[in-house]
Parts: structure tokens; C-alpha cells; sequence
């Protein structure tokens, strides 16, 4: 110590000694007094993840109900329904699946339901199935006419608007509002009870709506619609590449 | 669950304009991480004026060497404070220092905080009254004779070869501090300046800016502590040293405003995805904090104010009362223009949505942690704990001073 | 003289190719860089097909249910975006809530030219840049690839919210910690679907190894034309959209 004070100015000397003993200090806390989990960060990673693992899940798995539903899952593999998990509509089960006397999934009966999917809205993808919960069946539960399970409509649909509400809505706002669906489509009767394996026809060609809308168009539907010369309007397309026939967009 | 958190963000829904991200309600950084930066700009600030005494040989601010160094070291207290307090776990604090993460600007702060505070700060100021400290413990006795011992870290030694090394160490160390106090402000302007995700902080001049924003505020502060502090304790105002206070002060401002209109002009010019939404954040909700306090109240009148003392040189030569009134107004409204300056940083960054869509609002509380009170609390306390330092290591000789004649310390150590 | 040259137009091709770069960066080492998929074992991704989202907000629920995310409705770890984009080009977004009384729209809009939903959820970056800035290494990328939080050893200083800029991390306000989408790490691990994908009823959600040859995950990368949120960041998202709109960010 002395020796220090002789070689170096004092106030360096007594700097060295403060420094060397703060280092000596935080060098004895850090590794001698705090203990390794605190200051470990793979350590603290692994029993992070640990702890992430070991949290209690909450739905079991649309594998789970399966083992004792099987009967429902039978109904429901060819239905609409197929690819719906029990569970997003009956809600987190992995308590049923451990106590399944006691803890009970609940099940919806609820009107305001089923229109959580289903309500009409603009902004779902075109095709799926929606209704106007206001206007449609008013007061009767859902599933006194639907099977969730099995879902399809009740009695086979008359009008085409019990399906394709999107299109009728947009219709009924159109230009062709006055036209019948069948005017351009013809649907076979089993079109409206497996819909998806037979399908309804569509116009083919230019032609076809030349007969409404070509300069010189003789059909009795044809008195006010817009006409155009169709050897030069746009002859290198079919009519529905620019005009949505279900709302024609012609500026008045 | 905190129901009061709950009312407080239903407040808020109505005041939300377009559409922000659902998690985005919660304005995170609120009052204290706008102190933050306000006090560590001052504590840069302060030091840098300290350094041109003894770097840069500026012989007419050495009334102001001590109290610069003190104040700095005043608010370097308060600065973590600030910054633990708004955590969601005060207590783990500890970790940053266990376990940092290189990868991480904020990690870095504990480090670049006691390198500060230890290696540049606290080293400048014992060496610059070491010998003081001896001299106070002979003349006093008892417990306070005790405390300068200690400070002194026991040392009696007046000799030649100390008071030599005094000096040579100053002269190195304020050579060191100048790059670290650099560090430490161009640190925290990196924290904003990093944030990719984040256009309104994302930028390479955010720490330049903040660096000398940072030398406006703390230059500022010293000249006003020093024009309150003189009269209270019965002296007179060295006009010679704040003259030149306030040029340095002057170009720092008229740098500082340089900066931030390139970077303005820089986003409108860029017009990027997000030049809307800030347009319309900054013609709205940051008005008055930026246009009016930060850029009218804070830059413009100050260097209108500042110039015109300039341009009628004589008449304001001849009158020293305005000349004070002018300067004196200049550095509070400087104060609150560089508080705005990181108000409208910290807040501005996070009123916007990261979808570029929508605002939202800031609703500032006046209790608890986060609110009002704690942060004036925060804005006081290193004023008084100046006090305390004060009493400790006066500074009164040197301030008292005419400039020009260097103190002894100074004119042995140049 | 020969010897010397070729050192130095090694030395400068090395400076100009990015390694001195690199070199300095590796100064610096931090266990927290950004990671690369592994040869071996599970990598983690998501798929979201927007064209199938029907904005139902099944998802949100079974969030909140599965992972205690705060009930009230400010908090989410996955949302779902409702766009109405007009014929003026002016764009509506509004986040659905779970609940929202499904308000029948009869009356078509004809103003609007396209409208849709997207949901959206922690992105799981490759290169995230809530990992860089954690200063106490709470949060981290696990070896398949999802970013988790060390709810104990968060200090609750919110950089990660700050710099995640899908806005998919907030400040759980009874932990007083970052919480966020973690895929359901828990259920993941147990070889189960994250909960939003298990319920979700359209199969908009698609989750699974990247590096499986043959499975959901991989076919929905396979048949879709992918883009990923604000690729610009280079944040590397794991979450993949199919069919997303030019509008969305």
C-alpha cells in the first residue's frame, strides 16, 4: 500500500484503490452472491419454454370429441359443415373430455348465433351461405328448421334469393331488376337440393346478350335496354369481362 | 384486472380518429420517458459547456465550470429514476445489468450510465475539488469534517506532484467526457432513431438532433441557474460570461433548428407511405406542441430575440438590463421549446397508428406514477438536490469571478 | 511488392464485400440475433387465407379463452380487420370485436367497390425486431422459430411494443408485462392446432411445420400466391397471406 502511494500521485493512488475495490466488489456480487438462474439467459429461455409447455389447454382438439361422438361425426362428414370444429360452436371442451359428467360444452341455441357467420355482410367472400336475421324466420330458433350438424335448408328453396341473397340484393338495386334469374339461367330442379354437384347454366356467349342489347335486338325484354352496335363494342370480349350482369354498371 | 385502466382507455375510444391496430390504444411511453430525455439532454448539455472552459480554452464562461459540472451531476441522479419508474416491474430493474442484451439500444444504457457517471462525471468534479474538499475539512470539525474526509476519499495531499496530476487528469478526462457525453445523448436519440417500425422516430439525425438539442438545453439551463442563483446569494451577474453563453447558445440553437428543417424538408420531399398520417397528426394533435412551443415559442422568438441584441449592438451594450431581460427570457422559453422537442418525440411517435390509418390521443393523468405530479416532482428534484451540491462544493468563488482572469486551477491547467 | 499488393486487394475485397462489416458486428455477439430456419426439426409457420375469412371472430374468442388475454376488449393477441374500400378509393378499416351484434347490411352498399376481412396475429419474424431491442433478453426466438416472452424476467419497459410494427404486443395489465401470440406454444408443443385455427370454421387459418414435406401448411404455400405483411421492414414474417389486398398493412 504504501509502496502505491510512493510510485503514483496520491490522488491516483487513492482512485486505483477505490476503482480495485469496486471492481473486487461487483465482481464478488456477480459471481459469488448471485446465483445462476438470475444471470443465466439460456437458462431462463429453457424454463421459459418450460413454463410456456406446462400452461393448461383449454380446447381439446377436434380429434377429442370424436372418441365418444362418433355418431355426430358420422352426420357431420358429408354435411357443410364438415370441416367445422366441434368446438367453434360448443366452445372449449378439454374439461368435458377430463369430467365429462360434470363439465358440460355449452350449446348455442341463441338466435343471435348462428348469424355470427351468417348474417348477410358485404365484406364475406361471395358464395356463403347468409340470411337477414331481421327478415328471415323471425322469432323461431335456427335450429328448429336447421340441423347444425347436418345443415341444409329445410324444404327445397323457391326462390333463388333463399341462397343467393348477395346477388338478389344486388339485383334488386340494378338495371335488371325487372329480369327473373331464369331469363339467363336455366337451374335443374336438383340444383336446389345438391346444389354443389349440379349446377345452373350460364351464358356462353356475346350473343346472348346481344339479344337484349344489340343494335338491332327484337326481343320483347329488349324495349328500353341500352343498345350498342355489337360488330364494334368491345368485340374482342365477352360481355361480362367488363359488365357485372347482375349490376351493369352503364352510366346514365 | 385494473378497472380503472379499463375506464381510463374507454375515455379514449371516442377521441380516436380513422383506424388504429386494437393494442395501440395504450399510449406506452408517456410523461416520464418525455422527462427522460429532457433531463439527460441537460446533463449533456451542461458538460459540454463545462468542456469549453477546459477543452476549448473559452476563458469567459469559467464562472460557470462548477456550476455546469453540478448541475449536470444533479440531474444524472434523476435521470434513471425516470426511466425505472415507468417500468411495468421497477423491482426487476436489475436485470438489464444481470442479463443485457447487446442486440439492444435500451440495454446499453446501464453501462453507458455508470461509464458516464462514474468514469467522466464523478471523476471531473472530485478531481476539480479535491484540494477544495481538504481545505473545507480542516476549517470544519465533527461529522462534517467527517463527510469532506470521505469525499476526499481521506486524501491531505496539497503537494506539488498532486496538484499537477489534478490537472493533467482533468485535461484527460474532459477529453474523454466530451465523446461521452456525446455518447450519452446520441445513445438515447438511437433508442427512437432505431425503431424501423416507427417512421415519425426512424431516422439517421434523430440522435444528431437530440445531441444538440441536448447542448441548447443544458446551456441554457446553466445561464438561467446562473442568472437566478447570482443575485439570490448576493452577487453580480458576469455579463462578459453570459454573453458568450449565449452565442454558443446562439449557433447550438441555430444548428439544432438547422437539423430538424433538413429533416423535415427531408420526409415531405421523400413523401413516403406515411407522410399523410404524420401531416395530419402534426396539423392536429401536435400543433400547438410543435408548431407553437417547440418551433415558434422555442426556436424562432429565442433566435429573433437573441439577433436583435445582436444587430443593435451598441444600444443593447450600453443597457445591460435588457440585454439580461432579453437573454433571460430566451433560455425559459428555450426550455420549454426543448421539453416540447421531446414531448412531441416521445408522444408524437405513438399517436399515430403503425397502419399509417388513424390517431390516437394522449390523455395525460395528474396523480400516480405516470402522471403529472411525479413528473414535476422529477423536474424539481434535481434543482433541489443542485441545492444540496451547492452547499456541499460551493461554487461561489469561481462564480463571482471576472472571466478573465482564470482561476487558478484553470490557468494552471491549460 | 507482389506479396503485398494481393494482401491489399484481398484486405479492400473483404472491406467491400460486407465481411468487415460482419466482422464488427461479430464484435458485439448477442444470443439474440435473428434465426434461420433449421435443417432438422420444426419450424413454425401460419397461413391466412383471406378470401375464406368470413370475419365470424370465432378466433378471438378462442384466443382469449385459451391464452388468458384479458376479456375486455382493448387486448388481443389476434384480431380480425374489416376493409370497405370505395369506389372514391377512400378505405373504411375497423377491427371486428367477437360479440359485435351481427348487424344485417341489406341494402349493398354501392359505393363499395371490394370489401373484406383479414386477421391478423403476431407475424412470428424470422428477423424480429421485438427480440433486438428486449434489453433483458425476455423476449426470444425459440429453435422453431416462435418468439416468446419470459414473463418473468420482463421488466415491463415496452420497446418490444415499440418496435413491433404489426401492433401485435401490448402490456398484459395484470403481469404488467408484454404479452403476445405465441401459436399457442402449449398446444403446438402437445402436437394440437393453435386455438384459432382449431375453431376457426372456414379453414381462413392454416397453421404448420414449414419444413414438413406434406401437410396443410405447406400446400397452402404450394397453391397460393403468397405476400407477407410490410415486407419492406425485413422482419421475415412467418404469417403468410394468400390473396392479400394491396390496401391491408
Amino acid at each position: 500500500m504504501g509502496k502505491l502511494f510512493e510510485k503514483f500521485p496520491d490522488p491516483l493512488a487513492r482512485l486505483i484503490v477505490v476503482v480495485v475495490a469496486m471492481i473486487a466488489l461487483g465482481a464478488f456480487a456477480y459471481f459469488v452472491l448471485i446465483p445462476k438462474p438470475v444471470k443465466d439467459i439460456d437458462f431462463q429461455w429453457a424454463d421459459a419454454v418450460k413454463r410456456e409447455k406446462a400452461r393448461p389447454v383449454r380446447y381439446a382438439g377436434f380429434q377429442a370429441c370424436e372418441e365418444c361422438h362418433g355418431e355426430i361425426q358420422i352426420k357431420k362428414v358429408t354435411g357443410y359443415h364438415k370441416d367445422l370444429s366441434c368446438e367453434t360452436c360448443h366452445g372449449p371442451a378439454k374439461a368435458h373430455t377430463e369430467d365429462p359428467d360434470k363439465v358440460k360444452p355449452t350449446i348455442p341455441t341463441a338466435r343471435t348465433f348462428c348469424p355470427q357467420c351468417h348474417a348477410y355482410n358485404p365484406s364475406r367472400p361471395r358464395g356463403f351461405p347468409q340470411i337477414n336475421p331481421v327478415a328471415h324466420n323471425p322469432l323461431k330458433p335456427c335450429t328448429s328448421c336447421h340441423n347444425p350438424h347436418d345443415p341444409k335448408p329445410p324444404t327445397t328453396p323457391k326462390e333463388c334469393s333463399a341462397c343467393h341473397g348477395e346477388i338478389a340484393r344486388m339485383k334488386a338495386v340494378s338495371h335488371h331488376v325487372q329480369l327473373e334469374c331464369t331469363v339467363c339461367h336455366q337451374a335443374p330442379q336438383q340444383h336446389k337440393i345438391s346444389p354443389r354437384s349440379v349446377k345452373p347454366t350460364k351464358p356462353q356467349t356475346r350473343e346472348f346478350c346481344g339479344k337484349c342489347h344489340g343494335k338491332d335486338a327484337t326481343d320483347k325484354l329488349a324495349k328500353n335496354a341500352p343498345k350498342i352496335d355489337m360488330g364494334v363494342h368491345g368485340e374482342k370480349y365477352v360481355c361480362w369481362q367488363c359488365h357485372y350482369p347482375h349490376s351493369p354498371e352503364v352510366e346514365q | 384486472m385494473n378497472p380503472e385502466l379499463i375506464r381510463s382507455l374507454q375515455e379514449l375510444l371516442p377521441q380516436i380518429q380513422g383506424y388504429i391496430y386494437p393494442n395501440e390504444i395504450e399510449i406506452h411511453w408517456g410523461l416520464l420517458i418525455v422527462v427522460y430525455p429532457y433531463i439527460t439532454g441537460v446533463v449533456a448539455g451542461a458538460f459540454i459547456l463545462a468542456s469549453l472552459v477546459k477543452v476549448f480554452n473559452v476563458k469567459e464562461v469559467q464562472p460557470l465550470y462548477r456550476l455546469s459540472l453540478l448541475t449536470a451531476l444533479a440531474y444524472l441522479l434523476v435521470a434513471p429514476m425516470a426511466l425505472v419508474s415507468h417500468l411495468g416491474h421497477p423491482e426487476r430493474f436489475y436485470e438489464i445489468l444481470l442479463t443485457p442484451q447487446t442486440s439492444s439500444a435500451m440495454a446499453m444504457f446501464g453501462f453507458v450510465y455508470a461509464w458516464y457517471l462514474m468514469a467522466v462525471l464523478l471523476l471531473e468534479i472530485w478531481f476539480v475539488h479535491r484540494t477544495d474538499m481538504i481545505d473545507m475539512a480542516e476549517r470544519s470539525k465533527g461529522a462534517t469534517r467527517l463527510l469532506y474526509r470521505a469525499l476526499s476519499l481521506f486524501s491531505r495531499d496539497k503537494g506539488e506532484r498532486a496538484v499537477a496530476f489534478d490537472h493533467k487528469a482533468l485535461k484527460v478526462i474532459t477529453i474523454v467526457g466530451i465523446p461521452s457525453a456525446f455518447l450519452l445523448h446520441g445513445y438515447v436519440g438511437f433508442i427512437f432513431g432505431s425503431i424501423k417500425a416507427n417512421p415519425w422516430w426512424s431516422s439517421v439525425l434523430i440522435p444528431i438532433v437530440f445531441l444538440f438539442s441536448a447542448i441548447v438545453s443544458g446551456i441554457a439551463l446553466v445561464v438561467l441557474l446562473y442568472m437566478i442563483i447570482t443575485p439570490l446569494t448576493g452577487g453580480k451577474i458576469n455579463m462578459k460570461c453570459v454573453d458568450k453563453s449565449v452565442d454558443f447558445l446562439f449557433y447550438a440553437v441555430i444548428v439544432d433548428f438547422s437539423l430538424e428543417m433538413v429533416d423535415f424538408i427531408h420526409r415531405v420531399y421523400q413523401s413516403e407511405e406515411e407522410i399523410k398520417i404524420l401531416s395530419e397528426m402534426v396539423m392536429s394533435k401536435l400543433f400547438s406542441s410543435l408548431i407553437i412551443i417547440q418551433v415558434l415559442l422555442g426556436m424562432l422568438i429565442p433566435l429573433l430575440l437573441i439577433s436583435l441584441t445582436k444587430i443593435f449592438k451598441k444600444r443593447f451594450s450600453l443597457n445591460e438590463d435588457m440585454r439580461k431581460m432579453v437573454y433571460f427570457i430566451s433560455v425559459i422559453l428555450i426550455q420549454f421549446g426543448i421539453f416540447a422537442t421531446r414531448w412531441n418525440v416521445v408522444i408524437g411517435g405513438q399517436l399515430f397508428s403503425k397502419s399509417f390509418r388513424g390517431l390516437t390521443t394522449y390523455k395525460m393523468g395528474f396523480g400516480g406514477i405516470e402522471g403529472l405530479l411525479y413528473a414535476i416532482f422529477l423536474l424539481a428534484l434535481p434543482i433541489a438536490i443542485l441545492f444540496v451540491l451547492l452547499k456541499l462544493l460551493p461554487p461561489w468563488k469561481e462564480l463571482r469571478e471576472e472571466g478573465e482572469v482564470g482561476t487558478e486551477a484553470a490557468g494552471a491547467g491549460v | 511488392m507482389n506479396g503485398r499488393r494481393s494482401f491489399l486487394r484481398g484486405f479492400f475485397a473483404v472491406l467491400l464485400s460486407g465481411g468487415a462489416i460482419e466482422g464488427v458486428l461479430k464484435l458485439f455477439p448477442s444470443k439474440a440475433h435473428a434465426k434461420e430456419a433449421p435443417r432438422t426439426g420444426a419450424w413454425y409457420g401460419y397461413g391466412v387465407s383471406v378470401d375464406k375469412c368470413i370475419g365470424c371472430a370465432r378466433c378471438m374468442d378462442a384466443c382469449k379463452n385459451e391464452n388468458n388475454v384479458p376479456k375486455e376488449p382493448f387486448f388481443v393477441r389476434t384480431w380480425v380487420e374489416r376493409y370497405i374500400i370505395r369506389k372514391n378509393g377512400q378505405t373504411t378499416v375497423k377491427a371486428i370485436a367477437p360479440g359485435d351484434e351481427a348487424t344485417p347490411e341489406t341494402v349493398s352498399d354501392k359505393r363499395i367497390l371490394r370489401s373484406f376481412f383479414v386477421p391478423k396475429l403476431c407475424n412470428q419474424c424470422a428477423n424480429p425486431p421485438c427480440v433486438q431491442v428486449c434489453p433483458v433478453g425476455a423476449t426470444f426466438q425459440t429453435e422453431d422459430g416462435v418468439v416468446l416472452v419470459n414473463e418473468k424476467t420482463c421488466i415491463g419497459c415496452r420497446y418490444c411494443i415499440q418496435a413491433c410494427p404489426y401492433g401485435a404486443r401490448y402490456l398484459h395489465p395484470v403481469s404488467h408485462t408484454a404479452d403476445k401470440c405465441t401459436f399457442c406454444y402449449h398446444r403446438i408443443s402437445q402436437g394440437k392446432l393453435p386455438a384459432c385455427v382449431e375453431v376457426c370454421p372456414t379453414q381462413a387459418r392454416v397453421f404448420g411445420d414449414l419444413n414438413a414435406a406434406a401437410s396443410p401448411m405447406s400446400r397452402f404455400l404450394r397453391m397460393n400466391k403468397i405476400h407477407t405483411l410490410k415486407p419492406g421492414l425485413n422482419t421475415e414474417p412467418k404469417a403468410y397471406y394468400a390473396n392479400l389486398d394491396g390496401e391491408v398493412r
